[in-house]
């Protein structure tokens, strides 16, 4: 009995222990340019100096997953160590022509697109791994796109806590309100990533999040 | 089909069709088999309108075979996908009542789910209560 107790409680010590050094698997999910890296960069440069990859106007930048370790984000005299995954925007459909309105040569755009499938692919087998994720939509556009849906119902069939961010308020066209009113049960978040705009409300949703890991 | 309208050439409208597809024709197979199905519609140029949606699983699944298959079927670019269900602006209570019913007849009927090859629908736009299809010349 008097071995039982002492064994429950050396787990339960470096249970929290380990709880409180734990890396969180923080996932950056979404469509094609709507700013996640642009998010991840902030984040990562302000806590690590570093940025996590680059952005383009064009889409489909992102077209492999990529990572940073051991990003200590600090909040409010809170510390919290993530593992930030940036993963490539998913699509339906990619078609390397769309490609050459960016004046991107047609080798290039054909290679450009392969990868990019692969990259959609690539995201969808990481949905598995997260801890928790944020999904970066573009303020400016329609919510109601099939692959949001699609990308928070498989978060929420896997049980992973979700926060919904709506970036590039900066700009007049973006609509916060339309991206409440399509996800409801969800915080939505108004962010610029390129201005760091209100990022304090988004540091503090993370941790909030980040408690029911 | 070439249209005239004139004397000005207004361009090729390919060829294509709506295909409905009742949840009893899937209600049975697996996932897998569900996919294979979609796709085998969607790879002869129809419009797929299924009665009930997939899990959200299905369409991740979906979305990724569609992403293997560009550049290996010829002129496949992937696909255009919207659900629109019948039960957004219900209660908590309501969903809930809703969902267990579906559970118990085997998918969401109160949904509609449009899948077409993007060779054919160039976007489709979604809102609450409508779905717009619009397709490529």
């Amino acid at each position: 009995m008097a071995i039982k107790i002492f064994k429950n409680f050396f787990k339960r010590i470096l249970g929290n222990l380990f709880k409180n050094t734990k890396e969180i698997k923080l996932g950056f999910y979404g469509p094609p340019n709507a700013g996640k890296t642009s998010l991840a960069n902030r984040i990562c440069k302000d806590f690590t100096g570093e940025e996590i990859g680059t952005i383009s106007k064009v889409p489909h930048e992102t077209r492999k997953v990529q990572f940073k370790e051991k990003v200590e984000i600090s909040y409010k005299g809170k510390k919290m160590t993530f593992k930030m995954i940036d993963t490539p925007g998913i699509a339906t459909k990619i078609d390397y022509e769309e490609f050459l309105k960016y004046k991107i040569p047609k080798k290039e755009a054909k290679e450009r697109a392969k990868e990019a499938t692969q990259g959609v692919i690539e995201s969808i087998k990481w949905l598995d791994d997260m801890d928790i994720v944020v999904v970066v939509l573009d303020g400016t556009e329609n919510p109601y796109n099939q692959v949001n849906i699609t990308i928070i119902g498989n978060l929420v069939a896997r049980k992973i806590p979700v926060l919904i961010v709506a970036n590039k308020v900066d700009l007049k066209k973006a609509d916060i309100k339309k991206i409440e009113a399509a996800f409801p049960e969800y915080d939505v978040i108004g962010i610029s990533a390129k201005f760091g705009d209100n990022l304090e409300e988004f540091y503090e949703s993370i941790f909030k999040l980040s408690k029911k890991v | 089909m070439t249209q005239k309208k004139g004397g000005k050439h207004l361009g090729q409208i390919k060829g294509f069709s709506i295909q409905f597809l009742p949840y009893s024709e899937i209600k049975a197979l697996n996932s897998d088999d569900r996919i294979r199905k979609i796709l085998k519609i969607i790879l002869d140029n129809n419009i797929v309108i299924l009665q009930g949606r997939l899990t959200a699983n299905e369409e991740a699944r979906l979305i990724g075979d569609t992403m293997a298959m560009i550049g290996h079927v010829k002129n496949f670019r992937g696909i255009e996908l919207a659900v629109i269900s019948g039960n957004t602006g219900d209660s908590l209570l309501g969903k809930m009542a809703k969902g267990f019913a579906n559970v118990l007849a085997g998918g969401d009927f109160s949904a509609i789910t449009v899948i077409g090859p993007a060779s054919i629908v160039k976007e489709m736009k979604r809102n609450p209560k409508k779905i717009e299809l619009l397709l490529n010349r």
